[in-house]
């Protein structure tokens, strides 16, 4: 057996990307708040360090030595267990991200497509098993919401991820960011960036679609009996999950680890797809500064009647595209 | 001194890993006295089956495993018990009062299952097959082409089932 290639690679892999993530987790919270600060005019964070460069590791010194609270109402295998499963899917999908010319950050499997969206389908799993063994109205009412919401705009994130696949011709993502496009089909595709977005929004439960806590009218929705580090992880999954989705469109849409000169020179791959993703986050971020939340009944319609129908009709047109111009 | 018999090889061990994980969430499915501990066995077993589908290099199956059964289909289940019983009057017995016939039927599916396993002459080599893309190409080229029929009146199936769930859940008004 090949111990090198098949476990001792692989393994510092994931451990490089484990620490690139949590850390790039970290940053976001901070870089967030001071978008967000400076968005409404204010400074943001800026008295631990440098420019508040020192927030992310005060805040998760603070979230380490809370006391853990355990309520006696909940059901506590599954309570404890919740958070985790928040977060690993999140990690999970970045194994087929392809981070430089014809190299995936972990594995290129020949089914990349579909594993993002098998993955994308168990990530409710985290917010529903916390909701439930919350034993707690508020909390069963927010994940409720939140699976319900996840499982409506799976739908037309996946039809567009399969008018993508049906443009490329190829399960691998390595192959799609390495076969050249031509530009009508980059139009195209940038044409359903916006929808895809949209999707993305709901899919991460991030603002304006933040329904699954509405502080107003749930307390804090599904996390209402989380706290200390319990609750970090929660907001580790949320972030992460920002963070991945941004690599997925980026590799989608903008071409991934492609720019100048990043085929001659490999290490320029994974720059230019940090670039994007960075981004990508700012738009999140813009959007969580300037749009407001829409009311339950108004997602779900929007979903339903709106973006599902013009998702099918954007597929039925890729195919054709495909069929008569590739 | 009798020839020791050869030692399991590292995918052996983690087969017979997966297979006995499966084993147990299965059992933890049917013995549960929670109705949402059954479900969440029911998810473990799905992926126990998914993992032992990757060992057997049948990596299309498996991640179509996780994305229809536990994305989809799973996920409903865990949202009608979410809704229907509240974690208080979740004890349940595993039992009620069929218990005596269905144990019968899954004896003799079992003995039916072991007596078929056992009478067919497995081939001991057979040719190459597909692997990969030119699997799931032939895969899709097979349902439009050879299976068009039972594929459609499938999706003719699920499109009456949608239908009459829409029919139920109607408001009146």
């Amino acid at each position: 057996m090949d111990w090198l290639n098949l476990v001792v690679f692989p393994v510092i892999r994931i451990v490089v990307l484990f620490v690139v993530l949590l850390t790039g987790f970290a940053y976001l919270t901070l870089l967030e708040r001071k978008l967000l600060g400076r968005f409404q005019v204010r400074y943001g964070p800026n008295r631990a360090g440098k420019f508040g460069l020192m927030q992310p590791l005060a805040d998760a010194v603070k979230a380490l030595f809370k006391e853990e609270i355990i309520p006696n109402h909940v059901d506590k295998p599954i309570y404890v267990i919740a958070p985790a499963l928040a977060l690993v899917p999140a990690l999970l999908i970045w194994a087929v991200i392809p981070i430089a010319s014809g190299m995936p950050a972990v594995a290129d499997v020949s089914i990349g497509f579909l594993w993002i969206l098998a993955i994308a389908g168990v990530e409710g799993y985290g917010i529903i098993l916390a909701g439930w063994s919350s034993n707690n109205n508020y909390s069963l009412l927010g994940a409720l919401r939140s699976s319900a919401q996840m499982v409506s705009y799976e739908l037309p994130m996946g039809m567009f991820l399969v008018s993508i696949l049906i443009l490329a011709g190829d399960f691998s993502l390595v192959n799609l960011v390495d076969n050249a496009r031509p530009w009508w089909e980059w139009i195209w595709l940038w044409l359903a960036f916006p929808f895809f977005f949209i999707c993305i929004l709901a899919e991460t439960n991030r603002s304006p679609f933040d329904l699954p806590e509405t502080e107003n009218e749930l307390v804090a929705g599904f996390q209402t009996e989380y706290g200390g580090m319990k609750f970090a992880l929660f907001m580790m999954a949320e972030y992460t999950n920002m963070i991945t989705t941004s690599a997925i469109m980026a590799t989608l849409f903008f071409g991934g680890w492609r720019g100048p000169f990043a085929e001659e020179i490999v290490w320029l791959g994974p720059i230019y797809l940090l670039a994007k993703i960075f981004i990508l986050l700012c738009l999140f971020i813009w959007v969580r500064a300037s749009v407001s939340r829409p009311r339950y009944d108004q997602l779900m319609t929007f979903c339903w009647q709106f973006l599902l129908p013009l998702s099918i009709g954007y597929m039925v047109i890729s195919a054709l595209l495909a069929v008569f111009l590739k | 001194m009798p020839e020791l018999p050869p030692l399991p090889t590292i995918s052996q061990l983690v087969f017979t890993g997966f297979a006995l994980f499966t084993c147990a969430s299965a059992l933890g499915v049917v013995l549960a006295r929670n109705l949402f501990h059954g479900a969440l066995a029911l998810v473990a077993t799905l992926f126990g089956v998914a993992g032992l589908y990757v060992m057997l290099e049948a990596e299309f199956l498996a991640v179509s495993q996780v994305l229809v059964y536990v994305g989809a289909i799973a996920t409903l289940i865990t949202f009608a018990i979410m809704l229907t019983r509240s974690m208080m009057y979740g004890k349940t017995s595993p039992l009620n009062r069929q218990w005596g016939k269905t144990g019968l039927f899954a004896v003799m599916i079992f003995l039916a299952l072991y007596g078929f396993v056992g009478s067919i002459p497995w081939a001991d080599s057979a040719p190459a097959v597909l692997a990969d893309e030119s699997m799931i190409a032939a895969l899709g080229v097979e349902f439009v082409t050879n299976y068009v029929v039972a594929f459609e009146v499938m999706g003719l199936l699920l499109l009456v089932a949608l239908v009459g769930a829409v029919m139920l859940a109607r408001d009146n008004n």
